[in-house]
This record gives C-alpha cells, sequence and structure tokens, in this order.
C-alpha cells in the first residue's frame, strides 16, 4: 500500500484558510501535491452535496478548513459548516465511509504552518486508510 | 383506430402504486376506454411470452413501479424497454430506489443471514439459501438472481419521464396519462410533478417563524404534534425543505411530517445531502459539546434523509465489505 497516494479534496474558505494556504506557499511549506484545494468564500458555503460529490468522483478523503469559531468573515458561517460537518460524518458512517476521510478544521490567515500540519496529517491519515473504492450502483449499473 | 396500447409492470415493490392506479376511480374507466392494457401482472392475466412476440415499439408506453433488485425484473425492464414507445419510472422505487433502496446500506450477505436464518419467525435447521440453480431429484431448478445492489429503473435501461411519489397522486396519474394520450409531453426526462419545494405550498409555512431554530431533534411519538404549526420549528424532522411539491400536502394534511418520497427538485442533485445542509443552517447551539448533544436525536440519519433517495444518491450505496464482493 505505500505506492497509494490518496486523493484529498480540500475545500478551503477565502478569508482565512485560502490565506493560510497562501502563506504556506509564500514561506515555501511542502505540502503533498495530491491535496487538491478548492476556494469557497465560506466553509459554511460548503453544501454536503459538494462533499458527496468529491468523493463520488473519486477523493479518498475531504477536507473543510474555515476561519476560527468567532472569526468568520460572515459572522456564523464556520459554525454552520461544523453543524453539518457533524452530522454528515453520522451519516457516512452508514455508508460505510470511516469517518476519518472527512475532517473539518480552523485555519487562520496567518498560520501557515498549521495548513502544512493539518494537511499532511489528513494526508498521512488517508493514506493509511487506503482507496475508498465507492463501490455503488454508480459504477456498476450499465445497462 | 386501433387504441394505444399500455403495459403497467412492477419490480421491487409493494403494490402501493397498483393501488394508486385503482385509486383514479371511475377515471379508470375512461383510461381503459382510451387505451388497450396489454399488461398488467396485479389485476389481469397476460403472459410474458406474448409480450415477447409483440413488434418492437408496439407498445404506446409501459408504466414500470419498484426498484431493480433481481435479475428477472431487470430482464423485464429490458423486455418493456424494447417494446414501448415510452417509458414512465411510476413511483419513488422507480424513480429514486425507493424504501427497497434502503437495502443498500447493507449487504445481500447479511440480507440473506437476516431472512432466511436468524429472523425469529424462520425455521430452517438446514440452512437452506436461496441458490440461481439447484438440484433436487435430479430436476433443475433456478431463481432470478439476487444483485448486490438496488438499482432505480433508470440505472438499467433509457427512462422517458418519471412519476414520483410513494405512491403517485391519481391527479399526478391523470395529468400524465392525459398529456400522453394528447401528445403534449414535456422535454425527455421530466419528472411529471411541479419543479419547486414541498414548503412552496405547504400551508404550515405561514406559521414558520423567521428563524427555524431546532434545539432538540425529536420523533413524532415524543410529542402531542400541533395540527398547525410548521414541524421544523417543533422539532420534528421534515424533508418538506428538500422535496418536491407536487403531492398535494397529503401527510402534513394528515399532521405527519414530509419523509421525502417525491424526491429532490431539479437543481438538487442528492437530496439527503441537502437536507444536512438545510437542518445545519437551523440546529442549535455554538459550541461543540452542545451540537454533539442535538444532532444526537438524529438516530438514522442515512434512512431518514434517504428514505426514499438511496438509489438516486451520489454515493448510491454504501461501501460493500470485502466479505460481500
Amino acid at each position: 500500500m505505500s505506492d497509494f497516494n490518496p486523493k484529498i479534496v480540500a475545500f478551503v474558505c477565502n478569508w482565512c484558510s485560502y490565506a493560510g494556504a497562501d502563506k504556506a506557499g509564500a514561506l515555501k511549506l511542502n505540502y503533498p501535491a495530491n491535496v487538491k484545494l478548492i476556494r469557497v468564500m465560506c466553509s459554511g458555503r460548503v453544501d454536503p452535496q459538494f462533499v458527496m460529490d468529491a468523493y463520488r468522483e473519486g477523493a479518498d478523503g475531504v477536507m473543510i478548513l474555515g476561519c476560527h469559531p468567532g472569526d468568520c468573515h460572515y459572522r456564523t458561517g464556520n459554525v454552520k459548516a461544523l453543524k453539518r460537518y457533524k452530522l454528515l460524518k453520522k451519516t457516512l458512517s452508514q455508508f460505510g465511509i470511516n469517518d476519518k476521510r472527512l475532517k473539518l478544521d480552523w485555519v487562520a490567515a496567518g498560520e501557515a504552518a498549521l495548513f502544512q500540519k493539518v494537511v499532511n496529517d489528513m494526508a498521512e491519515t488517508v493514506k493509511e486508510l487506503g482507496p475508498l473504492h465507492i463501490t455503488g450502483y454508480v459504477e456498476q449499473g450499465g445497462k | 383506430m386501433a387504441k394505444p396500447k399500455v403495459a403497467f409492470y412492477w419490480c421491487a415493490s409493494c403494490g402501493g402504486c397498483e393501488e394508486a392506479v385503482v385509486d383514479l376511480a371511475e377515471n379508470i374507466l375512461d383510461v381503459v376506454a382510451a387505451v388497450d392494457i396489454i399488461l398488467w401482472p396485479v389485476a389481469l392475466d397476460f403472459k410474458y411470452k406474448d409480450i415477447k412476440a409483440m413488434e418492437e415499439g408496439s407498445i404506446a408506453v409501459s408504466f414500470i413501479n419498484g426498484a431493480i433488485r433481481t435479475e428477472e425484473q431487470k430482464k423485464m425492464a429490458k423486455l418493456l424497454r424494447k417494446k414501448s414507445g415510452l417509458v414512465v419510472a411510476f413511483g419513488s422505487c422507480a424513480s429514486l430506489g425507493g424504501i427497497p433502496a434502503l437495502a443498500n446500506l447493507t449487504s445481500k450477505k447479511k440480507i440473506f443471514k437476516r431472512s432466511y436464518l436468524k429472523s425469529p419467525t424462520v425455521v430452517n435447521p438446514d440452512g437452506i439459501i436461496p441458490k440461481t440453480k439447484s438440484v433436487i431429484d435430479g430436476y433443475e431448478l433456478t431463481l432470478p438472481e439476487f444483485y448486490k445492489t438496488v438499482y432505480k429503473l433508470a440505472d438499467v435501461i433509457d427512462v422517458d419521464y418519471y412519476l414520483p411519489g410513494c405512491p403517485p397522486t391519481p391527479e399526478l396519474i391523470a395529468n400524465a396519462v392525459n398529456a400522453i394520450l394528447e401528445g403534449k409531453l414535456p422535454p425527455k426526462g421530466a419528472i411529471l410533478s411541479p419543479d419547486k419545494s414541498l414548503c412552496n405550498s405547504c400551508d404550515r409555512n405561514e406559521s414558520k417563524p423567521e428563524d427555524v431554530e431546532i434545539s432538540e431533534i425529536k420523533r413524532v411519538i415524543d410529542i402531542e404534534l400541533d395540527p398547525e404549526k410548521c414541524f421544523l420549528a417543533q422539532g420534528i424532522i421534515c424533508m418538506g425543505p428538500a422535496t418536491r411539491d407536487g403531492c398535494g400536502a397529503s401527510c402534513i394534511n394528515g399532521n405527519m411530517p414530509c419523509t421525502g418520497c417525491f424526491g429532490p427538485t431539479d437543481s438538487c442533485k442528492d437530496q439527503g445531502a441537502k437536507m444536512i445542509g438545510t437542518l445545519g443552517a437551523i440546529l442549535e447551539g455554538e459550541e461543540e459539546e452542545a451540537i454533539d448533544k442535538v444532532i444526537e436525536g438524529a438516530v438514522d440519519p442515512a434512512g431518514t434523509f434517504y428514505r426514499y433517495g438511496l438509489a438516486a444518491s451520489m454515493l448510491g450505496s454504501a461501501r460493500k465489505e470485502e466479505e460481500d464482493e
């Protein structure tokens, strides 16, 4: 399993986490290239459908990164993200998807090193879990 | 001129959709006067071989209800597709997988174990489990294969129109039949029900406070339900916000919350995920601990949010365990 390179989709909020990622880039902090960042205006913008779609399209892990509680540019978007995340995690476990494959965390604009750590940890965790292999009807349906 | 030929067929279903056809009441006489029913296993005796002998495209329209669980259902769906001009997925199960598709959260192995070995009403000392082929006293007996996954109709054949609902209402059925008879059909692939959410036409919308906040998720057995107040405002999960309109709010009128049988609107791809999104915005609590406590009340989220839509959801089924491969 050592050559398994997990695909990870990370939704990052425009105001904090994307800026944090940007700073990590400016500081030349390494993080795995297979973590694909998708910038959204707020972690509260992350519709649970986005997460489902990411898994269906082949992601082995999904991250939602937002501003620290109390720091949300839109006041409470990140709290809404947290509630959706908790409910989604509970639902995903019924779909047999290990809850470590979905992660929500807070990264501020200045926390480049934290961004690097959070992303590296997730990549490591998902690598250990192995490929997701969604084997629902999507692949097998076939007319 | 010969009357158009119509077929009704059932796959993995409960028979409720057939009941809905009968619920057309005296209007069914108009339907029978206008068309020739050439197949309807629940009510009339026709043979599959007669269908096989028909020319391709000679059936004007086939109404197929039920999900696809077995090989036989897939075969019949394919046969009817070949012989029909139009195929309508009739009801929630054919459209979205419906209740039978909840089985996608478990595995074939577990279902067989429960149904044929462990269920308290089963006596099966030899541990016999159905097989597609078995030989008894030199005779070979066959059964259709039981698939590992429950499919919606559109997964196995091309579907022209969808009539949602568990079951579809007599009004929607009558409208669909009339549209077909008059040739006034919407574009292919259309769902024959209004494309807006149930809340739009719900009488209780007025009673919904500006900001709904759920401090505790309750089940219908926990409280005495207010017959006029928005269910979400009472802490009851009502699938209205994530569900298509067109049912006439029959459950709401019976003082029960919407369970989502009409499926999502056109703009939504995954009904369950949409409902999670909706609830995320209205559950009370700021701190993790408080949020966890509220969410504890959602005892079966997948079964609640995907009650009818599992086979049509983005994931479609639970991750299959290795043993079931």
